[in-house]
């Protein structure tokens, strides 16, 4: 159940838009926000607010990189595996982030704290190699800064 | 050398810094004093070429709107940018969110549009805020809204944040993503000028594109147009440039510039060990340059004689040390998953050829292996939208210019740079 206050405020801003379906990314964004991914019962609320088939949503949401309908935890790191990044050594800061955090991509730490994902251009291509905690960016990371931000900030 | 999009780089302006200092100027005077077709023939005067990745001329383009037909008119800023490369439009709208918003209100004024958005992709939520408040600003102050600066013309601009991924880009599943429905690109045509946004007359231009308007409304066609670096060449264009170069940011140089001058110039040259090798001119679709390009002109129509685009102006440098074939199989890999799955031949031959490259860099590659290369240049041009053909461009330039560099993975069984 999705508590009362976001139920109102995801049904005006469906309200707005001009035509439900236009709100489909916010709405899906707030609900992922609230249950910290897209889970099954977040779909059919999405569906729901916006008069859409479960069906018509879930082709919305595995669309999306950012719409996550598998668990991730609390936080998500992204590191940008394109090209500008690649080019500055982006795939060691990879392995290393994987070494640190003890998982592979695209898996999730054992306390769940952490979940690390490759992503496409982070548009920090000047600032290469860059990758995004949550939606805070961060530029020229060398192995060493990733360790500290990841000891200072999540565990 | 002059800054027009980029004149505020010390320092974000405030609402009230970007209206002392002239802004929204180009507003009132194309309000007061220009009729909508004024404009739209200051922008075809001007010379001004989408810098969203294809160059179409802007005036053009809004041109081919059919003014008559019953119901709404669009006009869609795009700011997806996510060609691996690219960050000109983020800095820009970091910059000075204002001329966006300037830019966007004089375009819907010259098309007669009075419903905007701006759709701008994930990872970029601090553009995101500022042009939010921005928007706000503007509609307090009376530029947005009902009878703007009392002169009968009416605009609504919206926000759409979109979630991440790349085909968002491509106009017609940008319309297809504003309005809710999964991305994948429409058929042209109807092209969206005639039927785009719930079926209207729609015009996508990028933040770049736009943002150039207020200049030309308020120095007129000729001046913005000698901004250029040589009498073909058109205005100032953002260059993003990353890799191997002592200063990998983000410049406003004239149009027309030569290569060689952005990297010896602004960049600082390569850092220090690096030796220039090849670079991506324009974004991650682009085929490569190398040093027999260093003195081609960056504009539209030299940088396709050179054998590439001028594309979004991202320009990667890659050094001596790089692989090329490494680097052709990450911006294959890059559009494989980025494929939106529509159409067979990309959703098929993209991660056919991504995994024929790899066999190559793996030094399991066979001649015949290029041969299939080659004939994939041909093939991915049948797809149903530019991605394919796009994502193809560094294969082919791989092909045309680093031919000896493919055959060593091959005949000595293992890549020549990693051994
Ligand atoms: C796969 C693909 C992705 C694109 N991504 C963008 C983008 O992120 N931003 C952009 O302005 N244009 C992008 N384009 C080009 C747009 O389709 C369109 O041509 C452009 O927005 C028009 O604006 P302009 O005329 O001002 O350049 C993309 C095209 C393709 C095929
Ligand atoms: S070419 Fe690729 S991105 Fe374009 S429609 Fe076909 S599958 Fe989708
Ligand atoms: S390539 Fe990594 S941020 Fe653009």
């Amino acid at each position: 159940m999705i508590p009362e206050t976001l139920r109102m405020k995801l049904e005006s801003r469906v309200k707005q838009a001009v035509t439900p379906r236009e709100a489909s990314v916010d709405v899906m964004k707030e609900l992922q926000a609230h249950y910290g991914w897209l889970s099954d019962e977040a779909l059919a609320s999405t569906a729901e607010l916006l008069g859409l088939s479960t069906l018509q949503v879930e082709e919305l949401a595995t669309f999306y990189e950012m719409i996550f309908r598998r668990p991730v935890g609390r936080t998500v790191i992204h590191v940008c595996d394109s090209v500008s990044c690649w080019s500055m050594g982006g795939e060691s800061l990879m392995q290393h982030l994987e070494r640190v955090l003890a998982v592979r991509l695209g898996e999730t730490t054992a306390d769940n704290a952490i979940t690390l994902l490759p992503c496409s251009c982070l548009g920090n291509c000047g600032d290469a190699p860059s990758i995004m905690i949550g939606e805070q960016l961060y530029g020229r990371v060398t192995p060493q800064q990733a360790s500290q931000i990841v000891n200072q900030k999540l565990m | 050398m002059k800054q027009i999009l980029l004149r505020h780089a010390a320092g974000t302006p405030t609402f009230e810094q970007y209206r002392a200092e002239g802004g929204f100027n180009a507003l009132k005077k194309a309000l007061q004093e220009m009729s909508p077709e004024d404009v739209q023939q200051a922008v075809i005067d001007s010379g001004l070429r989408g810098r969203g990745g294809a160059g179409f001329p802007t005036g053009k383009k809004w041109s081919f709107v059919p003014r008559n037909l019953p119901g709404p008119r669009y006009l869609i800023c795009n700011c997806d940018e996510m060609e691996p490369g690219t960050y000109k439009d983020r800095v820009l709208l970091e910059n000075n969110p204002y001329l966006l918003i300037e830019g966007i209100i004089l375009a819907c004024y010259a098309l007669q549009a009075e419903h905007a958005f701006i759709f701008i992709r994930r990872g970029y939520e601090k553009a995101a805020g500022y042009l939010q408040k921005g928007l706000t600003e503007a509609g307090q102050a009376g530029f947005l809204g009902k009878n703007i600066l009392s002169s009968g013309f009416n605009l609504e601009l919206g926000l759409h944040q979109s979630a991440g991924r790349y085909i968002c880009g491509e106009e017609t599943a940008l319309i297809n993503a504003l309005e809710g429905v999964r991305a994948n690109p429409r058929a042209k045509p109807p092209f969206p000028a005639v039927k785009g946004l719930w079926g209207q007359p729609s015009v996508v231009n990028n933040v770049e594109t736009l943002t150039n308007i207020p200049a030309i409304v308020n120095h007129g066609a000729a001046w913005w147009k000698g901004l250029a670096a040589t009498p073909e060449a058109a205005g100032t264009k953002l260059f993003c440039i990353s890799g191997h170069v002592q200063t990998p940011e983000c410049f406003e140089l004239p149009l027309g510039i030569r290569l060689g001058e952005i990297i010896d110039g602004p960049c600082g040259g390569m850092r220090p060990g690096s030796e220039f090798k090849a670079c991506i001119p324009g974004g991650a679709s682009t085929p490569f340059l190398t040093k027999e390009h260093w003195d081609v002109s960056m504009d539209f129509d030299p940088v396709v004689k050179a054998g590439s685009r001028l594309g979004t102006g991202g320009i990667i440098v890659f050094d001596q040390n790089t692989c090329m074939v490494a680097a052709t199989l990450n911006l294959t890999r890059f559009f494989a998953r980025e494929s939106c799955g529509w159409c067979t031949p990309c959703r098929e031959g993209l991660p056919f050829v991504q995994h024929t490259l790899q066999k190559i860099e793996q030094g399991q590659g066979s001649v015949e292996d290029i041969n299939i290369l080659q004939e994939h240049v041909h093939y991915l041009n049948y797809a149903f939208c530019a991605l394919a053909p796009g994502a193809m461009g560094p294969v082919e330039g791989l092909l045309r210019l680093f031919d000896d560099e493919l055959r060593a993975h091959i005949s000595d069984r293992s890549c020549p740079f990693t051994g």
